[in-house]
């Protein structure tokens, strides 16, 4: 009733201590008092164990990565998404990785606000020109998901609330985001996070 | 442990016994013949048979160009998705040029309506009927079973397959045909309702392999073995690993083990 | 009484541990120094190698479970989920498929040794019938696993399995509406199966320390079938029977390695790579190879109740095998009668199974109606009669005796 990795002898001092080994008619514990030929059953049994313990290890592995996302869920990873209906001022939602993603197609009031903030004056602080595509300003690109605990920010849909910065507001804990996607005012910590992304063409970007 | 002799008699007799029902075993559970005429499929060598071997990728490419251009008019692969393809040697560009050639469905569009796009590699293969019964109607009764599995849903595997692509005959003279029916000396009752697909020169390979039914049945069979069991090559090369390390430990643990019991023999 | 355990552990954190809870002093009382009779053959490796194989079979489950889908649609396509798009699922599928005929293996061959050197015997009567019962939980538990994947066998399987119990008059039908929480098997078979297959290991793994806790109660049995006389007839379990146990594991690992390698559907049937169909039954219903024996005795009975009665009979005719069996001594290494005739009894089980794989026509009939009258006679008719009438050969004085050819030493 033993796994084999209980070979490698813990136990074995007890045992030869032990007073129902002693009691037979042959030395405790098989072969212990024999220095010669104990060093070299010492030696197989450490290689028996360090045999069962890769055999275990390998099992164990096998069954934890069974656990990481599989082919199906790696293979959607990426989506490919169309912006051209997409009108000046207004934004879309996607999913990604079963995530929201917040797509904005800004105007130039938006952009002009998003770069005359100071740097100093941010609690994350990064330039807007650093959170977008060179050449795409007016595209911006967010993981829609609060930095504080999850949440999905509004702002999105024209009708929202998107708070004093023109960007996003959190209904959860009041957190407000800029038009950029940075955290302005409210306890997130961070600004929202930039999914990988390239533009395909100019009305065409892939996520992932 | 020196054991009287008399004691392995019928420990002996009890594993002769269990190798020669071990043998039966094998021998009889073998699918019985029923009082339908079940016909044995012929027996071909594959690429994947025996411990090592493992699918011809070549092979299993022309056959998914015979699937592609023949077979997949009537019959589904739904467990296939165009990513999957990566494990016939096509690499990442290939595999999304060739699922741009399909036109899948790609859920809903902005209006609610279903909407049909080309492939990307994480659709899965289009089947050519929306359902069973849609399937029916339009075959005349008869459903063209998805061919994702159809190797190991089937006694004989590829072999069978095989047989019934290359199994197309006239009828026998006095054997009765049923309207609609195709004579098949593979099919079990003879009688198919699908027609011959493959002819010598269905498909053009562009490999120059000569595209003989012979061949193009071999191809398509190849490459419904890898449809059923696309983890061959993985599994095998995992298991010769596996089992040489296995075999070593046990030489190991018995070396222990005899040195344990030194003192006790 | 309270107070702390006195420990002999030198390290102090086990130390400490082992005074609260002394389960390192238990381990070792029970798997260290417990005296075990030092002339077990291999055959004694087979409880050793089920207990492995049911945790195995557990691990794996529980993983196979975090991708599986208990619903009529989505089971069948989520097995080929797991087999082709999760991270070695196709390797967690194929230990878990083959591992439910690796345990029955191992269990039949456990029973066989059993059977064979009279461990059933008293004192160990209770140890014997927990292991039937473990037989039985092991048998329901494969029952529901394999209509899980929803393919063709599973579920005409299941149907045919089910309907059994409306062969009992008046409340048959009834039970089965119950089993089936429907008018079919349907999705509400299915999710309780699924439920009732991940319940019971865990149940079995309660019947299995019983077992166990019941073995270290009465001791072992061992080829000779005399009890130990003193230390000199016992070996300390470790290191002499983990290491002996260990080299039985490596080789049944390569047992079952060599299945899920390279012939992982060899024991399966191909009908369940076709999804289940309730309007079209295939043409050959087999069961698993693991109940051929079972369901030869339910079809060489032409009534439809005593073939049932017959089938569950021929498994709990096992639970008063300690008392059919009248001879005074255990092994049957002393029995020159009994020796063969309990391999006889195992030629009917084989049999019996073959039988069960071929088609209830002609030869097969006649073939089973004999396995299953022998299976039967021997239990009820041949054990109780022979046990008084055979002449033992001489019992050895001791296992040392026996085992060394020296008379006992004196002390």
């Amino acid at each position: 009733m033993t796994v084999p990795v209980t070979l490698t002898g813990e136990y074995e001092g007890n045992m030869a201590e032990s007073p129902a080994t002693t009691a037979h008619g042959h030395p405790a514990g098989g072969s212990h008092g024999q220095p010669a030929d104990g060093t070299k059953r010492d030696l197989l049994e450490l290689i028996a164990g360090a045999g069962a313990a890769i055999f275990v290890g390998g099992i164990g592995w096998a069954l934890v990565a069974s656990m990481n996302p599989a082919a199906d869920v790696l293979a959607v990873s990426a989506v490919e998404i169309d912006l051209a209906p997409i009108a000046v001022g207004s934004g879309i939602t996607v999913m990604w990785q079963g995530k929201p993603i917040f797509i904005r197609h800004r105007t130039d009031k938006e952009i002009t606000e998003a770069r005359d903030v100071k740097l100093d004056e941010l609690r994350d602080p990064q330039t807007d020109q650093s959170r977008v595509k060179p050449g795409r300003d007016q595209w911006i690109v967010l993981i829609g998901i609060c930095t504080h605990l999850g949440c999905i920010p509004l702002g999105n849909k024209p009708t929202d609330m998107r708070g004093d910065w023109d960007g996003w507001f959190c209904p959860c804990h009041g957190s407000q985001y800029d038009t950029s996607g940075r955290i302005r005012k409210g306890p997130a910590p961070l600004d929202l996070a930039l999914p990988p992304y390239a533009f395909e063409s100019d009305t065409k970007i892939k996520i992932g | 442990m020196r054991t009287p002799r008399f004691l392995f008699a019928p420990m002996r007799t009890f594993f002769a016994l269990m190798v020669a029902a071990a043998l039966a075993i094998t021998g009889l559970l073998a699918p019985p013949a029923s009082a339908q005429d079940v016909p044995t499929p012929p027996n071909e060598n594959w690429s994947f048979d025996g411990i090592f071997g493992t699918p011809d990728l070549a092979a299993a490419q022309r056959g998914f160009q015979v699937y592609s251009e023949v077979c997949s008019t009537c019959h589904a692969i739904h467990q296939m998705h165009f990513r999957d393809l990566t494990g016939l040697g096509f690499n990442d560009a290939q595999v999304k040029a060739i699922a741009s050639t399909f036109t899948v469905p790609q859920g809903l569009d902005d209006s609610g309506q279903p909407k049909e796009g080309p492939g990307m590699p994480a659709n899965q293969f289009r089947s050519p009927f929306p359902n069973e019964k849609a399937a029916r109607a339009a075959m005349n009764g008869a459903y063209p079973p998805d061919l994702s599995l159809i190797i190991n849903a089937r006694e004989g595997g590829a072999n069978y397959v095989y047989g019934i692509l290359t199994g197309y005959a006239d009828a026998p003279t006095g054997f009765t045909m049923q309207d609609a029916m195709n004579y098949n000396r593979y099919f079990p009752g003879h009688q198919i309702a699908m027609p011959q697909p493959l002819q010598d020169g269905k498909v053009t390979y562009t490999d120059g392999t000569p595209n003989t039914v012979d061949q193009m049945a071999r191809d398509v069979a190849t490459f419904l073995y890898w449809t059923s069991n696309p983890e061959t090559t993985e599994r095998k090369q995992m298991g010769i690993r596996v089992i040489l390390f296995l075999v070593l430990l046990t030489g190991v643990t018995y070396a222990v083990k005899r040195k344990i019991w030194s003192d006790v023999h | 009484m309270a107070g702390l355990h006195k420990s002999d552990i030198p390290n102090p954190v086990l130390n400490w541990i082992d005074s609260r809870l002394p389960i390192i002093t238990m381990m070792q009382k029970e798997y260290g120094v417990f005296p075990t009779p030092r002339n077990f053959n291999y055959f004694w490796n087979f409880g050793a190698l089920a207990m492995v194989t049911l945790i195995i079979l557990i691990l794996t489950g529980i993983f196979l479970a975090m991708s599986y889908q208990p619903n009529t649609t989505l089971a069948f396509d989520s097995v080929q989920h797991i087999m082709r798009d999760v991270n070695y699922g196709w390797l967690i599928r194929y230990v878990h498929q083959n591992g439910a005929s690796m345990f029955f293996i191992v269990t039949y061959i456990h029973i066989f040794r059993g059977m064979y050197y009279g461990s059933y015997k008293a004192p160990r009567e209770l140890l014997w019938i927990l292991g039937v019962v473990i037989l039985l939980l092991m048998m329901a538990t494969a029952f529901m696993g394999y209509v899980l994947p929803w393919g063709q066998m599973s579920y005409w399987g299941a149907t045919v399995i089910t309907n059994l119990f409306s062969a009992f008059p008046g409340v048959g039908k009834y039970i089965v509406t119950l089993l089936w929480g429907g008018f079919s098997v349907d999705q509400p078979t299915l999710n309780r199966f699924y439920s009732l297959h991940y319940l019971l290991p865990f149940v079995l793994v309660g019947v299995v320390f019983l077992h166990v806790a019941a073995l270290h109660i009465v001791g072992s049995n061992n080829p000779l079938g005399i009890e130990p006389r003193g230390p000199q007839d016992t070996l300390p379990f470790h290191p002499y029977y983990t290491a002996k146990d260990s080299v039985g594991v490596c080789v049944f690992l390569i047992v079952w390695a060599a299945f899920v390698f390279f012939a992982p559907n060899m024991l399966g049937d191909p009908n369940n790579f076709v999804e289940a169909n309730p309007l079209q039954t295939p043409a050959d219903i087999v069961p698993e190879w693991y109940f051929l024996p079972y369901y030869a005795v339910l079809r060489s009975v032409p009534n439809k109740l005593l073939g049932v009665l017959m089938m569950f009979g021929s498994l709990l005719v096992l639970l008063v095998l300690p008392w059919l069996d009248t001879s005074r001594v255990r092994s049957a290494r002393f029995r020159p009668t009994y020796r063969w005739l309990i391999l006889v009894w195992v030629l009917s089980f084989v049999v019996l199974g073959i039988c069960g794989a071929h088609k209830p026509e002609g030869i097969w009939v006649i073939l089973s109606r004999i396995a299953a009258l022998y299976y039967f006679a021997h239990f009820l008719v041949i054990m109780p009669i022979l046990g008084k009438l055979e002449r033992p050969l001489p019992l050895p004085e001791s296992i040392t005796q026996a085992v060394t050819g020296r008379p006992l030493e004196s002390h």
